[in-house]
């Protein structure tokens, strides 16, 4: 049987009480479309963040999974819809209008922190410096209380002996812990990691992940992470989203998706992927 | 005509004089052409709609247009206009304009270059334009530039000889100068020759090196 081509309502996993009495989502998207040309990365997605839930996005390429990080981070803007996070409007595009940045933008946008997959940090400044520049420089931050509070992170992410490197200085696994600690150096109430261990050489992939496992752990943060790290996936998440094609087929409980997954795609794609 | 040496000797100090005259007006020029080059890349990038525009003409038509002929107009032409200075500031800002339409491109290429994930970056930061300009994209950009900036300085050094036609004292005006006075230009045009040579040689294999030293490290 194909999978079904209508959206799946992604509310139907059962909340727990402490989740239902939240306000509402952080993360919302309403019938989000994104195109480029004839090509549809996104077709009319629903789709929420509850406040401190971590959701992971797994599905093949091109199934639209980073856009929605980009959307968020405002990297891209969306074709129609309306997104909006921690109950501030960030996008909100009509049909055949042009995408317009909304006033608040600017505001929401610093709720928000993004790990890219290529790390993207700053390569002729130091690890320190990389990540007291947004807080001295956007949040306004005293510079000694920038530089305790990265020192700080940077020994979170097992890196206190690396501050004073560069970027070129580091291996891939300490460039993306790096990137961590900055983005985390401005307090986001929700984290985007884009494929973070996608780049990296398997070797140096585990480091990473305990990084991002222990923020999981650890904090209210909410996280939505694109991976192609299944059992990292399983282990982490409160919820688990396929996508294909632009859509979210499934989301799920992380062993219902994993285990007993409902849609023939997933299973075709976790059996792709698995059996690796 | 045979080489005389005891009157090569004697002109020398002047031709010296002239000597120190072109290397004036290209420091002068090439901070001025470094300096609105810069504002010209960052002008074009920013896209503001007729700003854009304009530069954008501006350049076609600085780049399009012989620089004798700027000299020309800047020298003979402007101070109808009420604008005028002396031979020696026109031809170093006439010089400067010009080469900043070649530098922009430079500087152009530089920006191009950095990572779109750098802008990414900061546009997940939230940084400010005026630290994502000045901290994040220049110094990157900057570094790939300088070897490329060199060499537009060694070729303003020998461009500036056009301007001894707006009677600028360089050393081809001094060259000639001396020349038409006393009848022998073998001399003098050949130690102006030697002179640029001696100073632009040099530069040359300098840019060379800095090529190496600032070439990409991955």
């Amino acid at each position: 049987m194909r999978p079904s081509t209508e959206p799946v309502p992604l509310q139907t996993g059962a909340l727990s009480e402490s989740e239902l009495a939240k306000p509402g989502p952080i993360i919302a998207f309403e019938n989000v479309s994104k195109s480029w040309g004839s090509n549809h990365v996104l077709k009319s997605l629903n789709f929420d963040v509850q406040p401190g839930e971590k959701v992971s996005i797994i599905g093949p390429s091109g199934s639209g999974k980073t856009t929605i990080l980009r959307i968020l981070m405002t990297l891209e803007s969306p074709s129609e819809g309306l997104v909006s996070v921690d109950g501030d409007v960030l996008w909100n595009v009509a049909p055949g209008e042009k995408p317009k940045e909304t006033r608040q933008l600017r505001q929401t946008r610093r709720k928000i922190g993004m790990v890219f997959q290529q790390f993207n940090l700053f390569p002729h400044m130091t690890a320190l410096e990389n990540v007291v520049e947004a807080p001295i420089h956007v949040l306004g931050m005293e510079k000694a209380e920038a530089r305790e509070r990265a020192a700080d992170l940077l020994n979170l992410v097992g890196l206190s002996k690396h501050m004073n490197h560069t970027p070129p200085q580091l291996s891939g696994g300490q460039q993306q812990r790096v990137a961590i600690a900055r983005a985390l150096a401005m307090r986001p109430k929700v984290m985007l990691f884009d494929e973070p261990t996608s780049a990296l050489d398997p070797e140096l992939i585990g480091e990473v992940l305990n990084v991002i496992r222990n923020l999981a752990q650890s904090t209210d943060m909410t996280m939505l992470m694109v991976t192609h790290e299944m059992r990292f996936a399983e282990e982490i998440s409160d919820r688990v989203v396929m996508f294909d094609h632009g859509r979210a087929v499934e989301s799920g409980a992380p062993e219902q998706i994993f285990k007993n997954p409902l849609e023939e795609r997933t299973r075709t794609f976790l059996r792709a992927v698995l059996q690796r | 005509m045979i080489w005389d040496n005891a009157f090569a000797v004697s002109i020398i100090p002047q031709l010296l004089q002239g000597l120190v005259v072109t290397v004036e007006i290209t420091l002068l020029g090439t901070l001025i052409a470094a300096l609105l080059g810069l504002a010209l890349a960052i002008l074009r990038r920013l896209a503001i709609p007729v700003v854009s525009q304009v530069v954008t003409f501006a350049v076609v038509f600085i780049r399009g247009t012989p620089l004798l002929v700027q000299a020309y107009c800047a020298f003979f032409v402007l101070p109808d206009y009420g604008i005028s200075a002396d031979a020696f500031t026109t031809g170093a800002i006439v010089i400067g304009i010009n080469y900043s339409a070649y530098m922009a491109e430079v500087y152009r290429s530089g920006i191009q270059g950095v990572h779109i994930g750098q802008w990414e970056a900061c546009t997940a930061l939230g940084l400010p334009a005026t630290r994502v300009w000045g901290r994040i994209i220049l110094p990157q950009a900057l570094r790939t530039v300088v070897p490329m900036l060199g060499n537009y300085l060694i070729q303003m050094f020998k461009d500036s000889a056009v301007l001894s036609a707006i009677t600028v004292v360089e050393l081809l005006g001094t060259a000639q100068a001396i020349g038409s006075s006393n009848f022998r230009y073998l001399e003098p045009l050949t130690i102006a020759a030697i002179l640029f040579l001696i100073i632009s040689y040099p530069s040359s294999r300098l840019v060379n090196r800095l090529e190496r030293r600032y070439a990409p490290q991955h």
